[in-house]
């Protein structure tokens, strides 16, 4: 019962990791990809989280905190480039 | 316990996919944004809160639930103010709104000189 | 009012320092009071956003219901905007309105904007003055009293309590 609810939930992840990946391809402008990123991060976020449940090694979760703290810098640097502030 | 945690984790994935079906399905930057980053940060904080009622056989021993909440808060905090720089951006370059638009104060502010354009500080 | 603002930051790293390492070991415990009183009094004497929180019980208590309400409405958004993207029309009505506020202090502005962005359907596009212009992604009223109405005054009246 419990692994088939891990299945199912990571399948919807994966779902949502290519909807990204296909806004971060086709959007039309620089604005459009950075959500798709945005988005994807915090997909592999969750998935890191189901990872480290699924090996049960809380010491994964410190990656996501990590990720997360990047990928939020990455996206406020790149919306400063846009605008001419950089 | 086990199960609650499921349940969350479920609603929590499932969330994540309805914005992700958003961000596909909108037809301009605005409303992407919209549906993209911020239906997924409801659905990020379910799904943790699921993973770590998931793992409550281990709660003594091994540091599950900081972790969890810190991740968290750190989405809850960091989530809005990404995003809304992003839309600031995309006003800022001038990305037209969709045609379904139906009422833009922000612009007809600008054009009355009320403020002025958004810019860099 | 600079220790106040230092004692603040202090608690706030503390925090996350416990929720790190999840430990009531001495050592550790020492360690961290340390390095978080250290960090607070060498960056936090000009963090001048922290010195409008009152520590008071009647604003605990009150910041207590602004988070059940704010999940309650971020849930009920939540499911309207999946209602709204799953539909096949995909009925949207998107526009940019103008609101007023009526908070002065700074730190209520920013969890007053933060929550409007957090809650899927509205989100703060640009601050000026008392104005906030909000993205709507479903214009119900377009003029500025209704709009303010209907989006800024069930967070407000908790937050006057809480930051005055």
């Amino acid at each position: 019962m419990g692994n088939i609810v891990i299945y199912i939930s990571i399948t919807m992840l994966i779902l949502t990791l290519l909807a990204g990946l296909i806004r971060f391809v086709k959007g039309p402008s620089i604005v459009d990809r950075v959500v798709g990123f945005d988005s994807m991060t915090i997909t592999s976020l969750v998935m890191i989280g189901v990872i480290a449940y699924l090996s049960n090694r809380a010491i994964y979760l410190d990656v996501a905190v990590v990720y997360g703290l990047l990928s939020f810098l990455g996206v406020i640097i790149v919306a400063k480039y846009i605008q001419g502030g950089l | 316990m086990e199960i609650i945690g499921q349940i969350f984790l479920l609603i929590g994935s499932f969330s994540l996919m309805t914005a992700a079906v958003g961000l596909l399905r909108m037809p301009d930057v605005y409303n992407r944004v919209q549906t993209g980053t911020k239906a997924s940060t409801l659905g990020a904080i379910m799904s943790f809160i699921g993973l770590a009622f998931m793992t409550y056989e281990n709660w003594g021993e091994v540091n599950w639930v900081g972790r969890f909440l810190v991740l968290v808060i750190f989405i809850l905090i960091t989530n809005p103010v990404s995003s809304h720089v992003l839309m600031r951006a995309a006003y800022a370059m001038k990305i037209p709104l969709s045609k379904l638009t139906v009422v833009d104060k922000l612009k007809e502010d600008i054009n009355n000189k009320v403020l002025e354009e958004p810019k860099d500080e | 009012m600079k220790t106040k603002n230092i004692f603040i930051s202090f608690l706030v790293l503390l925090i996350g320092w416990f929720l790190l390492t999840w430990t009531l070991d001495m050592k550790s415990v020492l360690i961290g009071i340390g390095l978080t009183g250290m960090l607070a009094i060498l960056f936090c004497g000009s963090c001048t956003i922290f010195s409008e929180i009152k520590l008071t019980p009647k604003a605990f208590a009150y910041t207590f219901i602004y988070l059940i309400v704010f999940m309650g409405e971020l849930v009920k958004a939540n499911i309207d905007v999946t209602r709204r993207v799953l539909s096949p029309s995909l009925p949207i009505n998107p526009g940019i309105v103008k609101v007023e506020t009526r908070l002065k202090s700074k730190m209520a502005r920013l969890i007053l904007a933060n929550s409007i962005t957090l809650t899927p359907g509205t989100f703060t596009l640009e601050v000026h003055d008392d104005a906030f212009y909000i993205h709507w992604i479903d214009v119900k009223h377009a003029e500025e009293a209704q709009a303010t109405e209907d989006l800024v005054r069930k967070f407000e009246k908790i937050l006057e309590e809480m930051y005055g």
